[in-house]
């Protein structure tokens, strides 16, 4: 391996979270961007060519070490590391909707999903998924929340372009304009 | 059908939260009606799903539960606009329903990406990261020096007693219960008649003190025997009588 794929190794090892691009860039001041991002791919042949037990992922934001995915049983089971808790699917429903239409406040995401949502907001906070990232302008100046870098991670996403555009997915809107539908059909009333 | 299974959660008092593990909320559980009718979501048949929600959340014990009951009353509301008249030809008539189809659009797209995430953070479950939790900083070492000098100190507190309201204070007066004086008193009585009555131990004017004296001093000898103390009926005056055994003795 090269000297500066040891150096990055090195601080990867060290960090308890996903490091930019940009942050790995200013470990060696010598080095252009295009060295470093060279530099992690042969760093990343190196896991994956050798057999290691780890893998280099590119994921939240950033670079992070990861074990492979067929090792987690096992150190599961013997306890040396914890799973975190699967999110509930109202949990899930609100981060949903505040990932693509972020920010976005409280009485909106209880529009969509058509349910209170305090109590979810309020536990996705406190587990980092969320951050509250402003005042709405409208009155009553209500808090907005966006996701957070731990969302990104949690979830295994690069960056938040990764999801797919909301008319990309299977059921896109029609548009704003659904609120007319054409025919009138007869009702069975 | 499904059993109704509630998990109450009000222990962060943020209000009464219903979480069925079935539904997350009124949407998800009119898509799955519409899902098992098998209808046109653009063409709903209000009245047959109107009606099939409404027996759903009864069944579900779910009638009470506010965000479930908005939606019912929206889809009856929608089912009375559909039964208003409608002159031949208009071509401005909106369709009551269209307002409803456009939030369980948008909710089923919502969902699409909730199963994404569901995926994904799956995958990412079987991976661990790095571990590493910072300790924590200690700001102020316990045994530090105040750099600060008296005079300042002193300023401080009077600034921040000056700005502390006068406190209300309420005079306690102290009156100790006499309770070897009672039981002196009843000995007394009891030596003179064999029974006695509460209203005789306690005159007309006493006071608290007075009154808890002679109670615990009740209390107290009957503990140990000296007297019994009967009420034969709810209210009825306390009779106290010599205890039997220790005027034998």
């Amino acid at each position: 391996m090269t000297p500066l794929a040891k150096l990055l190794e090195a601080a990867l090892f060290a960090a308890p979270r996903p490091i930019p691009l940009e942050s790995l860039a200013s470990l060696d001041t010598e080095s252009s961007p295009a060295a470093v991002s060279a530099a992690l791919d042969e760093l990343r042949e190196h896991y994956d060519v050798d057999g290691h037990g780890v893998e280099l992922v590119e994921q939240g934001g950033g670079w992070q070490i990861l074990t492979r995915a067929e090792y987690a049983e096992a150190i599961e089971r013997a306890q040396v590391a914890v799973r975190p808790q699967r999110l509930s699917p109202a949990a899930l429903e609100t981060l949903a909707i505040i990932a693509y239409r972020q920010p976005i406040g409280r009485a909106e995401i209880e529009e969509i999903r058509g349910v209170a949502v305090g109590s979810v907001l309020k536990s996705l906070h406190e587990r980092g998924l969320l951050d509250i990232v402003g005042r709405s302008e409208s009155i009553g100046r209500p808090l907005l929340y966006g996701t957070t870098p731990q969302f990104l991670e949690q979830f295994g996403l690069r960056h938040l372009e990764e999801l797919p555009r909301a008319d990309e997915l299977a059921i896109a809107l029609r548009g704003a304009g659904t609120a007319v539908i054409g025919s009138a059909a007869e009702d069975d009333v | 059908m499904i059993a109704p299974s509630f998990r109450v959660n009000d222990a962060d008092n943020s209000g009464f939260v219903v979480e069925l593990s079935h539904f997350t909320g009124p949407l998800d559980l009119l898509l799955s009606l519409i899902r098992d009718e098998q209808v046109d979501i653009y063409d709903i048949p209000i009245a047959r799903i109107a009606e099939q929600f409404l027996a759903r959340i009864g069944s579900l014990g779910l009638d009470e539960a506010a965000d479930y009951l908005e939606m019912a009353a929206r889809l009856l509301r929608i089912k009375a606009q559909m039964l208003l008249p409608r002159a031949d030809g208009e071509e401005s008539w909106e369709d009551p329903r269209a307002e409803l189809v456009r939030r369980l659009l948008e909710y089923q797209q919502m969902r699409e990406v909730v199963d994404l995430l569901e995926h994904r953070g799956e995958s990412r479950r079987h991976q661990f990261g790095r571990r590493w939790v910072p300790q924590a900083v200690d700001i102020m070492p316990a045994n530090a020096p105040l750099s600060l000098s008296l005079g300042e100190l002193l300023a401080a507190v009077d600034r921040v007693l000056r700005t502390t309201k006068e406190p209300t204070l309420h005079e306690v007066v102290p009156r100790s219960l006499d309770v070897a004086g009672a039981m002196g008193t009843i000995r007394a009585l009891l030596a003179m008649r064999r029974d006695a009555r509460w209203s005789d131990l306690i005159g007309n004017d006493a006071e608290p003190w007075q009154i808890l004296s002679v109670l615990l001093a009740l209390l107290e000898m009957a503990k140990l025997g000296e007297l019994r103390i009967a009420q034969h009926q709810p209210f009825a005056s306390v009779e106290i009588m010599r205890d039997a055994v220790s005027e034998a003795a």
